[in-house]
C-alpha cells in the first residue's frame, strides 16, 4: 500500500489566477464561509476540535483546544492572530500557499474569527517576501469589495477588520509571544508564559495565535465536515499537510499528503535522491529538529512517530543531504543562525549560541578535540530546557543529534586537520562525476 | 537637515493612514519604519525622529526598535539590495559559491554597496524558499535556482538599468524605495503580475494529477482513521515512480 498525495490547499495552485477572488470562487472558494456564517460559532470551534486538527506551525497543539482555552467573557476584545512569519530554515510551504492561494487564508481568518467572536484579525507576514504580501494585500482588499470583510459580512450582522502587518526581518518573531510584541510596535523579545495568548494576549486581551496553514485548513473542515478531515492522517495525528522537500532531491518542491506519509514514498514521488548520490541526513520539520538519516526512512511522519524516533515533525520541512555533504558545516551554519537570530533576552540562548558558533568554526576547520565535542554536548545540555523560549531549546537540535549519529565524522575533521569534504560537489550544480 | 514642508506634510499623511489601521498606535511602529526608509532608503535620524513624533515616543524607543530588525538599515543601501542566502541548505546548494563570486565581483561585503550606490549585498538567512535553492533575493524579490553565473549576470544587468524580472514577482523589480512603500502597506498595484507558482510548488499537484490522486470525496469519506492507519492510502495504486515513468 502506497499512501496517495492529497491536495486540497495546493489544490487550484496551477491555475494562473488562483490568487484571484475570481479564481478562487471558481474552485468552491468563500462557500464554507456562507455555511459558517450561518452556523453558531460554538458549532465551529467544536467541529475544529472534532477534526483533531493540529498546529501546523510546528508545535502540533490541536487548534481547537488552543481556540477553547478563550476565557468566556473579557473586558478587551479578542483577536486573532496569523502567523505568517515562516523563517525555519527549511520551511517553505506558508509562503507559496499564500502567493498561490491567499484566499484560502483569508476565508480561514473570517471563518476562525467568527468562530473565536473576534472581530479584528491581523496576518503578521515576514517582510523579506514582497510579492507574497502584494498578494496578502489584493485579497484582503478583494474581500473587503466582496463583503466578506468589514461591517455586516454576507448580511450577517458580523463585523471584522483584518490587517496585512509587515514584519521586517526577525527569525524570533516566529515565537508567538515574541510575535505580539513586534506586532504591538516593541523588539521581539518573547513574553513570559502564563499568561498564555489566550488570556492575556495583543494589548492584553484574549488572543488566538495560528499559523498560515493551520487557519487554511478551516474553511475545507468546515465545508466538508470534521469526519472528513480525520478521514486523513492517522489516529493522533489527522488530515493532511504540506510536505516540502528541498535539498539533494531529483524533484524538489511541495507535496500535499496525509500525515504518516513516509520520506521513502515523498520520494519515490520526488524522483528519489539527486542521480548517483545517496541520502546522508535529513530534517523532518526544520533545522530546530533533530536530524535523521536513512535508517528513519520509513518512518510515519506524523507527530507521534516523528517524536517516539527522537525528533519532531516539526513544519514537515524536508531538508535532504546527500553523501557529499559535510554535517560539520551544516551544523556550524545552523549554529551561526540560531547565534544571529537569537533575541539576547535570557543568557543561556544568547552565550551559548555564540559559544556553539567559535566552537564550530574551529572544529570545521580542523583545529578542535575530541574534548570539545564533550563541552559542546554540555553546553546543550546548558541552553536545552533552560532558555526562555524555544529558540534555544531548537539551537540545540541540530548539534546534540549530529553528534550521536556522526560523531566519526567530527573526529575525522581533527584527525585531518581540516574538512574532508569538497564543498563544490555538493553545489546544485557539482553533483556530477565531480 | 530635516524633511521639507511638502515631505513631511506628504508622511504625516500616510503616517495618519498607517496608524489608523491598529487598535492602538504604537503598532504602526514597524510600518512607519518602512515608510520612512521607502523616503530615505534607509532608516535616517529625520525618520527616527518623524516615527517618534508621530507616536508620542522618544526617538530612543524608536532607535531601539529600528536596530533589532535586520530589514531596517541604518547606512543607505543600494538601489537594488541583493540578499544571497547562505544559511546551511542553500549554502550546501551553492549559495557560498555565489556569495564569495558575487562578493569579489563586485568589491563589496555584507552589508556594503558599490560607489556608484546601483547594488548592496547581503548574507540572507533563509527566506523561505529552500525548494528553489540556492536562493536569491532583489529587493526582496525571489530569485530562485541560482548559479554564480546567472548572479553575475543579474548584477551586471541591474548595473546596466537593464529591466529585470524576478522569477516569481512582478514583471519588473521595483527600487528599493518603492519595495519599502509596499511594505508599509500602501500597495503598487502590481499583484496581478507574475506567475501564482513557481514549477517546484506545483511538483506535488503535478503527481498526484498523473495519478488520479485526490483527497477523499466530502460525501465519501471513510469512517474515521481509528484504527491508526491513513485512509488517504489508496489500493492498487501503481507506485508513484513507476506511473511517472509512464507518463514520461
Amino acid at each position: 500500500m502506497t499512501t496517495t498525495l492529497t491536495p486540497v490547499l495546493t489544490r487550484n495552485w496551477d491555475q494562473p489566477d488562483s490568487f484571484t477572488r475570481e479564481g478562487y470562487e471558481r474552485a468552491g472558494g468563500y462557500r464554507a464561509l456562507r455555511k459558517a456564517l450561518a452556523m453558531d460559532p460554538d458549532a465551529i470551534v467544536q467541529a475544529v476540535k472534532d477534526s483533531g486538527l493540529r498546529g501546523r506551525g510546528g508545535a502540533g497543539f490541536p487548534t481547537g483546544m488552543k481556540w477553547g482555552f478563550l476565557p468566556p467573557s473579557s473586558p478587551n476584545p479578542r483577536y486573532l492572530v496569523v502567523n505568517a512569519d515562516e523563517s525555519e530554515p527549511g520551511t517553505c510551504k506558508d509562503i507559496p500557499l499564500m502567493m498561490a492561494n491567499p484566499h484560502v487564508l483569508v476565508e480561514g481568518v473570517i471563518i476562525s474569527s467568527y468562530a473565536i467572536r473576534s472581530n479584528h484579525a491581523f496576518i503578521y507576514v515576514r517582510g523579506e517576501v514582497l510579492h507574497v504580501i502584494r498578494r496578502l494585500q489584493q485579497a484582503v482588499a478583494e474581500a473587503y469589495e466582496a463583503g466578506y470583510l468589514g461591517k455586516d459580512i454576507l448580511g450577517s450582522g458580523y463585523d471584522l477588520e483584518l490587517v496585512v502587518h509587515t514584519g521586517a526581518g526577525a527569525y524570533i518573531c516566529g515565537e508567538e509571544t515574541a510575535l505580539l510584541d513586534s506586532l504591538e510596535g516593541y523588539r521581539g523579545q518573547p513574553r513570559l508564559k502564563p499568561p498564555f495568548p489566550a488570556v492575556a494576549g495583543l494589548y492584553g486581551g484574549p488572543t488566538v495565535i495560528n499559523n498560515v496553514e493551520s487557519i487554511s485548513s478551516v474553511p475545507s473542515i468546515v465545508a466538508n465536515g470534521p469526519d472528513w478531515f480525520a478521514s486523513m492522517g492517522t489516529e493522533k495525528s489527522k488530515g493532511f499537510g504540506i510536505f516540502s522537500l528541498s535539498g539533494h532531491v531529483t524533484r524538489p518542491g511541495q507535496y500535499e499528503a496525509p500525515l504518516g506519509v513516509t520520506l521513502r514514498e515523498l520520494l519515490d514521488m520526488a524522483g528519489g535522491i539527486r542521480a548517483g548520490h545517496r541520502l546522508k541526513f535529513w530534517t523532518p520539520g526544520g533545522s530546530s529538529t533533530p536530524i535523521f538519516t536513512e535508517e528513519h526512512l520509513d518512518v510515519p511522519l506524523d507527530f507521534e512517530s516523528v517524536g517516539a524516533a527522537g525528533s519532531m515533525l516539526g513544519t514537515r520541512a524536508l531538508q535532504i543531504f546527500d553523501e557529499t555533504t559535510c554535517v560539520v558545516r551544516a551544523v556550524l551554519r545552523w549554529s551561526e543562525f540560531y547565534a544571529h537570530e537569537s533575541c539576547g533576552k535570557c543568557t543561556p540562548c544568547r552565550e551559548g549560541t555564540y559559544w556553539y558558533k567559535q566552537m564550530l568554526k574551529r572544529l570545521e576547520a580542523g583545529q578542535g578535540t575530541e574534548e570539545d565535542l564533550e563541552t559542546l554536548l554540555d553546553l546543550s545540555d546548558n541552553i536545552l530546557g533552560r532558555a526562555f523560549c524555544a529558540l534555544g531549546d531548537g539551537a540545540t537540535s541540530p548539534v546534540t543529534s549530529s553528534i550521536k549519529r556522526f560523531r566519526d565524522e567530527y573526529v575525522q575533521h581533527f584527525e585531518q586537520g581540516g574538512c574532508p569534504f569538497d564543498p563544490a560537489a555538493s553545489t546544485l550544480w557539482g553533483g556530477d562525476g565531480k | 537637515m530635516s524633511y521639507s514642508v511638502e515631505t513631511r506634510e506628504r508622511l504625516e499623511r500616510d503616517a495618519k493612514e498607517i496608524i489608523a489601521r491598529y487598535p492602538k498606535p504604537r503598532s504602526a511602529l514597524l510600518p512607519l519604519l518602512h515608510l520612512v526608509q521607502s523616503e530615505d532608503g534607509y532608516i535616517s535620524q529625520d525618520g527616527i525622529e518623524f516615527c517618534a513624533e508621530q507616536l508620542g515616543i522618544t526617538p530612543a524607543q524608536v532607535t531601539g526598535v529600528a536596530t533589532f530588525y535586520t530589514m531596517y538599515k541604518r547606512e543607505p543601501v543600494g538601489e537594488y539590495h541583493v540578499g544571497v542566502c547562505t544559511n546551511t541548505l542553500c549554502a550546501v546548494m551553492g549559495g557560498d559559491q555565489i556569495w564569495e563570486e558575487l562578493s569579489e565581483h563586485l568589491g563589496v561585503g555584507h552589508d556594503e554597496a558599490t560607489p556608484d550606490g546601483k547594488i548592496s549585498l547581503e548574507r540572507l538567512e533563509c527566506n523561505a524558499a529552500c525548494d528553489f535553492a540556492p536562493v536569491m533575493m532583489v529587493n526582496w524579490e525571489f530569485f530562485d535556482n541560482m548559479t554564480p553565473e546567472k548572479a553575475r549576470q543579474l548584477v551586471d544587468d541591474l548595473r546596466a538599468g537593464k529591466q529585470v524580472a524576478p522569477t516569481r514577482g512582478p514583471n519588473r523589480l521595483c527600487t528599493w524605495k518603492e519595495a519599502s512603500r509596499v511594505l508599509a502597506g500602501f500597495p503598487d498595484g502590481r499583484a496581478h503580475e507574475g506567475v501564482q507558482a513557481g514549477p517546484e510548488s506545483l511538483r506535488g499537484l503535478e503527481v498526484a494529477k498523473r495519478n488520479g490522486w485526490t483527497a477523499p470525496p466530502a460525501d465519501q469519506a471513510p469512517d474515521g482513521g481509528a484504527d491508526g492507519s491513513a485512509d488517504g492510502r489508496g489500493d492498487g495504486q501503481a507506485e508513484p515512480g513507476s506511473q511517472e515513468g509512464r507518463n514520461k
